[in-house]
């Protein structure tokens, strides 16, 4: 069973609501760089680099990390994460970095998403940017742009579905399948 | 929801015993790795507190320092053992020596040997995963991967190409590994190089043979030279070195009816004027040094895809 909290319009409204709040918090697009973490991210990165684009009428630095390797529970299982491109390639110093993922749960993938971010450089600032926040976090971490909260039982499953990856824009919450 | 990488071995002893999925998780796993080596903190923690023995019996510089560098790079600790420096010199069996690095608790053994077999032969009494560094004239996989990185890199694919391998076929494992991967992966092999370095029969594995090197690379997509190993010249099968680079020398001469797209490799080390000329080998279509820095990258994909496999996975 699932039940579905974001639809296509939503999430847009999301995406413009939280290019706004970016560009209010850093004073306009200079030396604003979005990161999104693989996959979905990196997909909302582009878009928000899009939408900042037809406010601003300037293009932001965008990038993608792949977090794989700096994760806290590989090696214990068989199977191996497939590990995808890490792409930053301007330099981070000065810069005000917006780290950008799907949803924020645990609080890990943000953990090693900055551990591999600072191997890059030392960027001005990081911010983080994600289109759910269902809590749980097990770790001090706080987003600092958020598109909706969504408070779930740890059980559920919380899914974001976008155009580019998943043919469709939603999100759902899953029941635990048995 | 993530994708999963899992190989269907527990040790890489030869290119013979890996699947097309097998290699094409390997590649595509070290095509992401590359990226790290262009950093300016070239290091990520993924193997940190993970040690890493590399027991080499030969002599080695490209390749030892290539998987040490790859370990490294993933923040494993990387012990170097080299054979004349080991107890195998005081009469210690080659099972034993491995035997007791095992007990020290490696994640994984890295082996070269001169004697073919030698790393199968390790990983039938030990738990921790081993590598094939090159073993005798029978396989050297990580060599294999990264011939195979370098040409998908250029061509864009694997499958259907023609390759032309140049040299003493008879004594070179690199050779035999890529025979058997390329086959897996689709392509043409052709062996090039005097009768008395192309073993008897090796039509059997399904390769062309070729006695003239003109003939032999005319439709090639990728001319792969090999070394001459000097040392087998006083067994006879050669009259002298100078005829064999008048008659098997990859030169300018040669390139000229082949097609610019055509891709020159050579596992190194080179003798220079012996096997390819130099202007050849510094020329635009010579892929020598990218090789070696996919060297890097491949090891580092066999380190990450099979460390923390549990025992429990048979090989």
């Amino acid at each position: 069973m699932s039940t579905v909290i974001l639809n296509e319009k939503d999430i847009a409204r999301a995406i413009t609501r939280i290019s706004h709040e970016i560009l209010e918090r850093n004073k306009g697009a200079e030396n604003i760089a979005l990161v999104g973490i693989r996959t979905r991210g990196v997909t909302l990165s582009d878009r928000l680099q899009n939408k900042i684009k037809s406010i601003e009428k300037i293009e932001v630095a965008k990038g993608a990390l792949d977090i794989t390797l700096y994760r806290d529970d590989l090696g214990a299982g068989l199977q191996k994460p497939e590990l995808k491109k890490t792409e930053i390639t301007f330099a981070l110093e000065g810069m005000h970095v917006i780290l950008c993922d799907d949803v924020l749960f645990t609080g890990r993938t943000i953990r090693a998403a900055i551990d591999a971010l600072m191997d890059f450089g030392r960027p001005a600032s990081v911010q983080l940017a994600v289109l759910i926040d269902r809590g749980h976090r097990e770790l001090p971490i706080r987003p600092d742009y958020v598109g909706k909260n969504i408070p779930t039982p740890k059980s559920k499953r919380v899914q974001v579905l976008l155009k580019e990856v998943d043919d469709e824009d939603k999100v759902i919450i899953q029941e635990p399948s048995n | 929801m993530t994708q999963t990488a899992t190989l269907s071995r527990k040790n890489i002893i030869g290119m013979e015993n890996l699947t097309s999925e097998d290699i094409e998780i390997i590649l595509d796993t070290a095509d992401s790795f590359k990226e790290i080596s262009t950093r300016a903190i070239k290091k990520v923690p993924t193997l940190r507190g993970r040690t890493i023995i590399n027991l080499f019996f030969e002599p080695s510089t490209r390749t030892r320092t290539s998987f040490e560098i790859a370990g490294k790079r993933l923040s494993a600790d990387v012990i170097n053992i080299s054979g004349s420096a080991s107890s195998t010199v005081k009469g210690e069996s080659l099972i034993d020596t491995a035997r007791n690095l095992e007990a020290m608790n490696p994640d994984i053994l890295v082996i070269r040997h001169n004697c073919s077999g030698a790393p199968a032969l390790i990983s039938q009494f030990i738990n921790c995963p081993v590598i094939n560094a090159g073993d005798g004239a029978h396989e050297h996989p990580s060599q294999s991967l990264l011939d195979l990185l370098t040409i998908r890199e250029h061509k864009g694919t694997l499958k259907g190409l023609k390759v032309a391998i140049v040299g003493d076929i008879t004594h070179s494992r690199v050779a035999r590994s890529n025979i058997r991967a390329m086959q897996t992966m689709g392509m043409e092999v052709k062996v090039v190089g005097p009768p008395t370095l192309i073993p008897v029969g090796i039509e059997e594995l399904g390769v062309e043979v070729c006695y003239d090197i003109g003939e032999g690379i005319r439709d090639a997509d990728v001319i792969m030279v090999l070394r001459i190993q000097l040392e087998r010249q006083n067994q006879g099968l050669l009259s002298s070195l100078r005829e064999y680079s008048n008659y098997f020398c990859l030169t300018e001469k040669h390139l000229s009816n082949v097609s610019n797209d055509t891709l020159i490799i050579h596992p190194g080390p080179v003798n220079r004027g012996i096997e390819i000329a130099l202007d050849v080998m510094e020329g635009p279509r010579s892929l020598i040094l990218d090789q070696v820095t996919n060297g890097v990258a491949v090891r580092m994909a066999l380190f990450y895809l099979l460390l923390g496999e549990s025992d429990a996975n048979p090989n």
